[in-house]
C-alpha cells in the first residue's frame, strides 16, 4: 500500500491560481465520489483551505492512480498551467505530519491548520472515503501535531500586532472580560488590535477620534461608544487598555497629564499601545508604576522574536516528525494488504 | 484544648521509651538518627535538587513550560516530611519543633503544605518552580548548616503552646508563599516594563493574578499568626521579650501591608516588594529567635 499526496500550496501558487483550485463544501462529496472511482484508490481525503488544496489517497497501483489524480486536477483549471506538486510514499507522509503541525503555514507554528485537517478528514470518513491505512495516518498525523505544539517552542509568542497586543493583555489582566478599551484616533491598525481585543471578551471600547463622525462610524461597527476627541480624559477613569494613533506632532499622553487620573485608576494596571508615529505617548509614562506602555517598534520587535523562536524551532520540529515518519512507515510495511 | 486534638498534627501517642534514639537525640548527635530520617530527608533533598535542577535546563534550553516537574517533587517532598516529622513526633513526644534544625524542617514542610493548598487554586504556573527552590534551600540549611539539633526537653507539655509554636511556623509558609508570588510579581513588572517579551514573560502568570494572590496569602499568614499569638497568650506561657518584640513586628508589619492594601495606599509593586524584604527578615531572624526562646 502507498500514500499518495497531489496537490496545491501557497509555496509555489499565488492566490489567483489557489483559488481556481478552491473545493468548497458544497463540492466536497462530489470530489470524494469523483476519487473514490478511480480504478485502484482505496481511500481519499480532500484538505481545501484558503493556502492549500491538497489530495491524500491510498492505493496499491500509485502510478496509475497518481495519473488520474492529476488528471482531475488539471480538470479544475480550465486549461491554466498550475504548478502542482506530487509525492508518494515517505515524503506524502512527511508532507503530512509538517503541514499537521503547522511547518508548512503561511506562518509558521499557526495552530488553525490542525482543526482544519481534522476537519477534512472527519468529512471523508463520514463519507466512507477513508480506509485504515488513511485512517492510521491521519490519527497518527494529529498525534505528532500535539506533540510538536507541547514539546516544542513552534506556536510560541504572537507574531502579528494584533495578537502581541491580546497577548501582552492576557500577562498584564489575565481574563480581559469585562475590561475596558479606549482607542485615541481611529486608524486602521488600531480599530485591528481593538477588534481583536473584543474577540478576546474586552467589555466597552471608547473610541475618540478629532473628526467625531469617523469616531462614531467606527463605535458603531466595533458596538462602542464615541466621545469627543477634547473629552477623552473625562472618560478615562475606567479604562484598562488605551489605542493610540493619532497624527498628532507631538505627544498627547504626558505623564503630567496621567498622573492625576491615575491617582482616580484604584490601583488597576493601565496598558497603553502606542500605534502612532510620531508617537502620543511620551517614554517617561512607563516609568509610572503599574503602567505598561508598548509603542510600535517595541511590538514589531516582540513579534519578530516569535517568529525568530519558531525559525529555530524548526530543526527539533522536523526532527520529532522524523522519528514519527520512521514509526509510520514501519506500520505500513507490517501492514501491506488494503482494508475497507 | 483537647490534647487528642494536637496528637492528630503531631501523633505521640505511640511513644517507646525504649527506643535508643530517644537519648541520640538528645546527645544532639545528628550522626544516630535513624535510618529512616537520615533516608527520608536526603531523599527529599534529592527529589527537590532533580527537580530544580530540570526546571533550570528546561528555563536554559527556552524550552519553560509550566509542566507538573516540579508540582511531582512537592507532592513527594510533603510525603517524605511529614513521615519525617511523624517519626521525630514519636521520638520526641511533642510536634518536632523543640531545636532550630527541628524548625527549619517544619518550615519547609509548612511552605511546602502551603504551596500544595494554594498554588492549585490560585493556579499560578511557575509557582512550583519559585518554591522548590525555597524548600530545597531550607533543607540544605538543616542538613548541613551547623544547626542546634538537640531538642529541648518542655518541663510542662502545653498543647496550646504546641499548638501555638506548629501555627506560627506554619503562617510563615504562608509569608514564604507571599515572598515568592512577590518575587514573581517583581520579575513580571520588569518583564512587561523592558518593552522586550521573552519565555520568561510568556511563561509568568499575569500580574494582575499575582497582585491578587501576593496580598491573599499575606491575609492567610496574619490571620493564621494571629491565631497562633491567641493560643500563645491562652497558654500564659512566658515569652522572651526581644522574641516578643520581634513576632510583634513581624505580625505588625505584615499587618500594616494588608490595611494600606485595603484602603488603597500601597501599590501592587509596593507590596510585592515589602513582602519579600519581610520574608528576608523573616528568614533572618527565625534563628536568633529559636535561639532565644530555648532553655537557658
Amino acid at each position: 500500500m502507498t500514500i499518495l499526496c497531489a496537490g496545491i500550496n501557497h509555496r509555489d501558487a499565488a492566490l489567483e491560481i489557489r483559488e481556481k483550485f478552491a473545493i468548497g463544501d458544497h463540492e466536497l462529496v462530489e470530489t470524494l465520489n469523483h476519487l473514490r472511482a478511480i480504478e485502484g484508490l482505496s481511500g481519499a481525503v480532500v484538505i481545501s483551505t484558503c493556502n492549500r488544496v491538497e489530495l491524500y489517497a491510498s492505493s496499491i497501483t500509485p502510478a496509475p492512480v497518481m495519473n488520474a489524480i492529476q488528471q482531475f486536477l488539471r480538470s479544475r483549471t480550465s486549461g491554466l498551467e498550475a504548478p502542482f506538486f506530487t509525492k508518494d510514499s515517505l515524503p506524502s507522509v512527511r508532507h503530512l505530519f509538517r503541514v499537521a503541525s503547522g511547518l508548512d503555514s503561511m506562518v509558521v507554528g499557526e495552530t488553525e491548520i490542525l482543526g482544519q485537517l481534522k476537519q477534512a478528514y472527519s468529512a471523508a470518513a463520514g463519507h466512507g472515503s477513508t480506509d485504515a491505512h488513511l485512517n492510521k495516518l491521519f490519527q497518527h498525523a494529529f498525534r505528532v501535531a500535539k506533540q510538536v505544539r507541547t514539546e516544542t517552542n513552534i506556536t510560541r509568542g504572537a507574531t502579528s500586532v494584533g495578537s502581541v497586543a491580546v497577548d501582552l493583555a492576557g500577562k498584564i489582566f489575565g481574563n480581559l472580560g469585562g475590561r475596558k478599551v479606549m482607542l485615541l484616533g481611529a486608524g486602521d491598525t488600531s480599530e485591528r488590535v481593538a477588534r481583536s481585543l473584543v474577540s478576546r471578551g474586552v467589555r466597552t471600547v471608547i473610541v475618540a477620534n478629532r473628526t467625531f463622525d469617523r469616531a462614531a462610524a467606527l463605535a458603531d461597527q466595533i458596538g462602542g461608544l464615541a466621545v469627543h476627541f477634547d473629552h477623552w480624559h473625562t472618560a478615562f477613569d475606567e479604562v484598562d487598555i488605551l489605542i493610540c494613533s493619532t497624527a498628532a506632532p507631538h505627544p498627547i499622553v504626558t505623564r503630567e497629564k496621567l498622573e492625576p487620573i491615575l491617582r482616580r485608576h484604584s490601583e488597576r494596571p493601565l496598558f497603553i499601545i502606542d500605534l502612532a508615529v510620531p508617537r502620543d505617548v511620551a517614554a517617561s509614562v512607563n516609568e509610572l508604576d503599574n503602567v505598561y506602555l508598548y509603542d510600535i517598534d517595541s511590538i514589531e520587535k516582540i513579534a519578530n522574536q516569535s517568529l525568530n523562536i519558531r525559525q529555530a524551532e524548526m530543526v527539533r520540529c522536523e526532527a520529532l516528525i522524523d522519528t514519527h515518519v520512521t514509526d509510520f512507515m514501519h506500520w505500513m510495511r507490517n501492514h501491506p494488504t488494503p482494508t475497507l | 484544648m483537647p490534647e487528642f486534638f494536637f496528637d492528630s498534627i503531631c501523633p505521640t501517642g505511640f511513644f517507646d521509651f525504649s527506643n535508643p534514639t530517644i537519648e541520640s537525640l538528645r546527645a544532639g548527635r545528628h550522626s544516630d538518627f535513624t535510618p529512616m530520617q537520615n533516608f527520608l530527608l536526603i531523599a527529599s533533598t534529592l527529589i527537590l535538587l532533580c527537580s530544580f535542577g530540570y526546571t533550570l535546563f528546561r528555563l536554559g534550553s527556552g524550552r519553560m513550560r509550566p509542566g507538573r516537574t516540579n508540582l511531582a517533587a512537592l507532592i513527594a517532598t510533603f510525603i517524605l516530611l511529614s513521615a519525617d516529622l511523624w517519626l521525630r513526633g514519636q521520638i520526641e513526644r511533642s510536634c518536632p519543633i523543640n531545636s532550630l534544625f527541628d524548625v527549619v524542617i517544619f518550615t519547609a514542610w509548612s511552605t511546602t503544605l502551603i504551596y500544595l493548598l494554594v498554588g492549585s487554586a490560585y493556579r499560578l504556573s511557575l509557582l512550583g518552580a519559585f518554591t522548590t527552590p525555597l524548600v530545597l534551600f531550607l533543607l540544605l540549611t538543616a542538613e548541613f548548616a551547623p544547626l542546634d539539633r538537640s531538642p529541648t526537653i518542655r518541663a510542662i507539655r502545653d498543647p496550646w503552646i504546641e499548638f501555638h509554636a506548629s501555627l506560627s511556623l506554619i503562617a510563615y509558609g504562608a509569608f514564604a508563599l507571599a515572598g515568592l508570588a512577590g518575587v514573581m510579581y517583581l520579575i513580571q513588572d520588569r518583564q512587561l516594563k523592558k518593552q522586550k517579551g521573552g519565555a520568561l514573560l510568556y511563561n509568568l502568570p499575569p500580574i494582575t493574578d499575582l497582585g491578587v494572590a501576593n496580598t491573599r496569602l499575606i491575609w492567610l499568614g496574619l490571620a493564621l499568626l494571629t491565631i497562633a499569638f491567641a493560643a500563645g497568650f491562652v497558654s500564659g506561657m512566658q515569652v522572651n521579650t526581644i522574641k516578643f518584640w520581634t513576632s510583634a513586628t513581624i505580625w505588625f508589619a505584615y499587618a500594616l501591608m494588608v490595611v494600606l492594601r485595603q484602603v488603597h495606599t500601597l501599590a501592587p509593586r509596593r507590596t510585592a516588594t515589602l513582602s519579600v524584604v519581610a520574608l528576608a527578615f523573616i528568614l533572618i531572624t527565625l534563628p536568633a529567635i529559636q535561639h532565644l526562646s530555648a532553655p537557658k
